[in-house]
Order: C-alpha cells, then sequence, then structure tokens
C-alpha cells in the first residue's frame, strides 16, 4: 500500500507548498518529498513483484526508470531552489512552481509502475497540466505561446492515444481476454485482430510521440524545452521523455506477441528516420542553446527506437540509451542554467571565453559535447554501437548509412556551438568585469557527478542495472 | 433512434464547416452537446444506474451549456470578431467535410463487416477528421478551441461503441473531455485573451527556428 501513502503524501506536499510562503519551511518539504521519492523507489526496487491498489506493479522496466527519475529529482530540487533564488522570484510564484513540480514527479512515477494501459494514460494527462504551469513560470508571452501550443498538442495527443486505447479495448473484447491489464492482454494478444492491433498501435505510438519528442508531434515538446526553466527542462527532457518511451515500450511489448510486428517495426524505423532528419536539419542552424539540447533529444530518442524496432541486442542498447542519455541531457541543461546566469544570454551569437569565465562549466560542456555524440568515454557509445550491430546483423546497411550521414551532420553543429562558447573571444568585457556572476565548483559538482556516472554504467554496468534491463527485455520475448 | 440522432450529429459538420459566424459556431456545439445527450440516453441505459445519471448530466449540462455559456463569454469578453476567419472559402470546407464523410463511409463499408457497428465509426471518425480540419483552416485561437471541442465528441462517439461492454473507458472518455476542456479554455481565459489582443494564430509564431 506505500504507493497509496506516497500519492497521498505528495498531494499533501503540493498543497502544502503551493499554500505555505515561508521559505524555509517549503524548503523543508521539499527535501521531504525527495527523501519520499527515494523511499517509494527502494520500497518498488527491494520488495518482490507485486501488485498494490490494484493498478499499480512494480516490473522491471518501472523500477529502472523510477531510479532515474529518483536521482534526477533531488539534483532538479537542487537546481530549482538555485534557480529561484538567484531569480528573486516573489513567495507565490516560488510556491506555484514548486507545487507544480512535486504533481509532474509524481505523476511521472504513477505512469511508471501503472499496470493498466488506461491508468497509466490518466496520468500522462497529469503530466500535460503540471508541466504546463512549469512552462509558463516566466510569464512572458512567449512562454505562453509554449505553454499554449504544449497543452493543446498534448491535449490532441492524449486523445489519440485514447482512441487507440478504445480500438484497443475493442479486441479485447472480441478476443474475450477480460480486461486492458498489460499483463493479462500480453498474455491472449495472439487472438487479437490485427486490424484493430495495428490501429491501435498506430494511434497510441503517434499519441506518445509528443512526450517522447518524436516526429510527427515532437514540435510542441521543443518549445517546451525552450521557455521551462533549466531545471525543469532537464526532468522535461530525461524522465517526462521516458513516459513517452515506456508508453511506446509497453505497446510493442504486446504486439511483438503477434504478426503485426512487422508493421510496428515499420512504424517505428519511419518515425524514427523522420525525427533523425528533422534534428540534423534544425540543429545546423539552430539559435540558441536550449533548443539545440531540445533536438538533440529527438535525435537520441530516434537512435532508441532504432534499437527497438531492431530487435536482438538492439533492444538492450535501446534501454540503457534512455537511461544514460537521461543523465546527460539533464546534466547540459543544469549546466545551461548557470551558463545563463554567467553570459546573460541563450543565444549562440552571444556566446563565448566560457573557460575564462566558468573553468570547470566549461569542462562539463566539452564532456557533456563527447557524451552526446556517443564518443568513448560516453556511455551512449556502448549503447550506439550495440544498436547499430542490431542494425547491420538485420541487414539494414542503407539505414546505417543514413543514420551516420544525419548523426554527422548533429555532431557536426553540436560541436560548432559548444565550442564557440568554450573557445571564442568572449562578446562584450565580461572577463574582468565585476558584475559577471562566479559559480561555485559546488554548484557544478552534481553535473559532473551525473556525468562521470553515465561513464560508469556505460563502462562497468553495475548487476542490478543488467538485470533489470534484462528483466525488462523478458516482455519482449 | 441512434442512427437518427448520428446522421443529425454528422449533418451538423456540414454546417460548422460553412459557418461564417462564430455564434453560430457555438450553436452547433450546444447542439451536438443535446444530440450526444439522446445517443448517450438510447445507447448506454443498460450500465449502472449512478453512473448512466453522471454521464447524462456531463453531456446536458457540460456539453451544451457550460462550454457553449463559456465560449460565449470568452467572445464577448475578448471582443472577438464575429467571423470565423478561414483560410479556404466556405464552398472548399464543404467540399472537403463531405469528401471525409464519404470517404469513411466507404471505408466502413470494405473494412470486413462487423468491427465497428458503422454507423459509429462514420460518425466518429468524420467528427474527428472535421475537428481537425477546423483546426487547420481556421484563423483564430478561439476557433482551434471549438475545433478541438469537435474533436474530443468524435472521441466521445468512439467511446460508445465500446461502451456497453467497458463503461469505464467511457467514464475515463467523459473525464478527459471535461479536464482538458477546462484546462484549455481556462488557459485561453485566463491568459490567451488577455495578452494577445488580436487572439489570432499568426501571433503565436514568435517561437521558431
Amino acid at each position: 500500500m506505500f504507493i497509496g501513502f506516497y500519492i497521498l503524501l505528495s498531494l499533501i506536499i503540493a498543497g502544502a507548498v503551493y499554500f505555505n510562503r515561508n521559505k524555509t519551511v517549503n524548503n523543508c518539504l521539499l527535501y521531504l518529498f525527495a527523501a519520499l521519492q527515494c523511499s517509494l523507489c527502494a520500497e518498488r526496487f527491494f520488495a518482490a513483484d507485486s501488485v498494490q491498489l490494484q493498478f499499480f506493479t512494480n516490473d522491471s522496466i518501472a523500477k529502472l526508470l523510477l531510479i532515474v527519475l529518483s536521482i534526477l529529482n533531488i539534483t532538479s530540487i537542487f537546481y530549482s531552489l538555485i534557480y529561484l533564488e538567484k531569480r528573486g522570484d516573489p513567495p507565490k510564484v516560488r510556491s506555484m512552481y514548486f507545487a507544480a513540480y512535486v504533481v509532474l514527479i509524481m505523476s511521472i512515477s504513477c505512469n511508471y509502475l501503472a499496470n493498466h494501459i488506461a491508468i497509466g494514460w490518466i496520468f500522462v494527462e497529469l503530466t500535460t497540466l503540471s508541466a504546463s504551469v512549469l512552462i509558463y513560470h516566466r510569464k512572458t508571452t512567449r512562454s505562453l505561446e509554449a505553454a499554449w501550443k504544449y497543452v493543446f498538442i498534448c491535449s490532441v495527443s492524449v486523445a489519440l492515444i485514447f482512441m487507440g486505447i478504445l480500438l484497443l479495448g475493442l479486441a479485447v473484447e472480441r478476443a474475450k481476454a477480460g480486461d486492458l491489464f498489460y499483463l493479462s492482454m500480453m498474455k491472449s494478444a495472439a487472438n487479437f485482430d490485427s486490424l484493430l492491433l495495428k490501429s491501435a498501435f498506430l494511434l497510441i505510438f503517434t499519441g506518445y510521440t509528443v512526450k517522447v519528442g518524436l516526429f510527427p508531434m515532437y514540435t510542441a515538446g521543443i518549445d517546451a524545452k525552450d521557455k521551462a526553466p533549466s531545471p525543469a527542462s532537464a526532468i522535461l527532457s530525461s524522465s517526462l521523455l521516458n513516459v513517452g518511451f515506456l508508453g511506446i515500450f509497453r505497446m510493442y511489448a504486446l504486439i511483438s506477441k503477434t504478426n503485426s510486428v512487422s508493421f510496428a517495426n515499420a512504424v517505428i524505423i519511419i518515425s524514427a528516420v523522420c525525427s533523425l532528419i528533422i534534428a540534423a536539419a534544425y540543429m545546423v542552424r539552430v539559435k540558441s542553446f536550449k533548443r539545440m539540447f531540445a533536438y538533440s533529444s529527438i535525435e537520441h530518442m530516434g537512435i532508441a527506437m532504432l534499437g527497438l524496432a531492431m530487435g536482438g541486442i538492439g533492444y538492450f542498447g535501446a534501454l540503457l540509451h534512455v537511461v544514460l542519455h537521461s543523465f546527460i541531457k539533464a546534466a547540459m541543461f543544469y549546466q545551461y542554467g548557470s551558463m545563463f546566469r554567467v553570459i546573460r544570454s541563450k543565444f549562440i551569437k552571444d556566446a563565448g571565453g566560457y573557460f575564462k569565465l566558468n573553468l570547470w562549466g566549461a569542462l562539463v560542456f566539452l564532456a557533456g559535447f563527447f557524451m552526446l555524440s556517443a564518443i568513448p568515454p560516453s556511455g551512449l557509445f556502448v549503447s550506439e554501437f550495440l544498436i547499430f550491430m542490431s542494425m547491420f546483423s538485420k541487414g539494414y546497411v542503407w539505414l546505417i548509412f543514413a543514420a551516420g550521414l544525419l548523426l554527422t551532420f548533429i555532431i557536426w553543429s553540436l560541436g560548432i556551438n559548444i565550442f564557440r562558447l568554450l573557445f571564442q573571444n568572449p562578446k562584450g568585457n565580461k572577463i574582468d568585469n565585476p558584475e559577471t556572476e562566479k559559480i561555485s565548483f559546488s554548484e557544478t559538482f552534481p553535473q559532473l557527478a551525473l556525468l562521470a556516472l553515465v561513464v560508469y554504467i556505460g563502462y562497468f554496468p553495475p548487476p542490478f542495472i543488467v538485470g533489470l534491463i534484462n528483466n525488462a527485455l523478458q516482455l519482449l520475448k | 433512434m441512434i442512427n437518427i440522432l448520428l446522421i443529425i450529429f454528422l449533418a451538423t459538420l456540414f454546417v460548422c464547416s460553412a459557418a461564417i459566424r462564430l455564434r453560430t459556431f457555438n450553436k452547433i456545439i450546444a447542439m451536438q452537446g443535446v444530440l450526444l445527450f439522446g445517443i448517450f440516453f438510447f445507447r448506454l441505459n443498460e450500465i449502472n444506474i449512478i453512473n448512466f445519471i453522471l454521464l447524462l448530466l456531463e453531456t446536458i449540462i457540460f456539453k451544451s451549456i457550460f462550454i457553449p455559456y463559456f465560449l460565449n463569454y470568452l467572445i464577448k469578453k475578448n471582443k472577438i470578431t464575429r467571423e470565423t476567419e478561414p483560410y479556404v472559402s466556405n464552398f472548399t470546407s464543404l467540399f472537403i467535410v463531405s469528401a471525409v464523410i464519404l470517404t469513411t463511409f466507404f471505408l466502413s463499408n470494405t473494412l470486413q463487416g462487423g468491427i465497428f457497428e458503422n454507423i459509429y465509426f462514420v460518425a466518429a471518425v468524420s467528427t474527428l477528421f472535421c475537428g481537425f480540419y477546423l483546426i487547420i483552416s481556421r484563423k483564430k485561437i478561439i476557433t482551434h478551441v471549438m475545433g478541438f471541442i469537435i474533436l474530443e465528441n468524435g472521441v466521445v462517439i468512439l467511446s460508445l461503441a465500446v461502451g456497453r461492454e467497458m463503461p469505464m473507458l467511457v467514464n475515463l472518455g467523459v473525464l478527459l473531455d471535461i479536464f482538458v476542456t477546462v484546462l484549455v479554455l481556462g488557459i485561453f481565459a485566463n491568459k490567451i485573451g488577455d495578452v494577445f489582443k488580436e487572439a489570432e494564430v499568426s501571433q503565436l509564431d514568435s517561437l521558431r527556428d
């Protein structure tokens, strides 16, 4: 029953954070929430597979993503506190931010743990609501525009997912398979009407692309990550992406039990290749760092999806890729927050001299560039290697060349923009200016720790992570 | 009886594709609410009585009174001009909507019989596509919201196709309806309308690459 306790206490904390305007009390409540999130993670990790409150379970993939979320939750709270402190937001705005933040993390966790497709879907809706509050945090016309687009496109996508669930319900009904629980559906998936199953997959996949940031619904996510405060963007482009990934993964697990799996693979490959093309095309001409990282998420999710479509060792690569990408992207968004306070601009044209302005931050960007480009020692090298290997073994040589070509463009533009920031002469007199802010090492340390974690998991994977991934892949067998 | 209601529902799509005034649009949305009330009433009378009453109340109070009233309030409050301002001529819209309905009709006949009760499929999918079409073919943000509400009606009709066996899904559909509509309308009422005086989509293009 711990999950019920967790949901209740999170909602109480969210309410308390919203109504209480005292900073110290609010900070204590946030620490309490971080502890609560960690204890949920620990409870679900160590508990034997069990169903709680009828609709929540703890299968391996949920555990894996929950661990990632719980780590990023701590760092995001840490950076949110810094962000709001430096902006000097009034207590009311601050309370609103944290209340929405707590609800967002709670709904992401519940989505991971849901074992019923419709319950998971409800929490996807909740993430839209809470994320839109975070996006609108700065209350400018542009953040309003981003929030509006996000809400509108997410609502349309959520309606599409619902239509998919309805078709799935019809298929379940016809096969006399009982209910919409993932496990019971998987047992009887082979009897489902293939037309209904295919259309359900298509609708659910299209709907979830808004969260995972793939073609065709990726647009809302880009503006959202651009306009949300950087600690929130870190969650939006790591754990919230994983919500979309998980939705697609579970549906794929269902369809992989039937003959329609080749159709699903074709859909995924088309979407992934289009995503790579879009990421490459926009990253070449991107103007701000935040949008660049947002497009880079599209690229990485495209690669993970290719792994999912290829099968074999690609499955393992895809899950590893998703986990590692979450850590790297979060670290980059946190560092972007520090960089913005030093350079005072998000535009690439204003950037420069970051090595002289903030040594450790510059090292994070440099390391982050190598990590995102999957150059060793990045852990992504391992996962991308596995994914490309699976493409090779399946005989998709044209896909390897196409993806390689697009990745070249992406790495080139990522490199040129980050190196411009690091090595170009700074605009204006920032270096000797006493007003230029100095960033302490202790603020940069968590980012370095996240990047180190990526190397560690990539090259010396702890047995429990490997165990979780392998267990999760049992769903696809 | 349900068939007649669904056919009238399809006819409303023609009207809204050619509607010039926002007020007409609004009336059609109210009328669709009433039609949905009738369809729910005849279709779902075998389910749990409390649930049944809740669903009926949702369609009659929320869909056919609250939403149109609120939209009207928004139009007056933000002094939105009366025309819907489509990008394409009304004749073309009418033509496209007819084509959509005909296509779904033939599609539902070619799919080997029995997957859906055909009439639900035709009504739901046509409404859905008309909703999408209205969203992309109108300039004002408020007509996007109206298009979205019509799209939601399509989703609700589709949920009725499985409604007798799985009433939980109908409830969820209604939940989606209320939740999202309130959210979208709320943002529009409080923010968009106040900030963007013209409330046209062309105002929303500052975020791009």
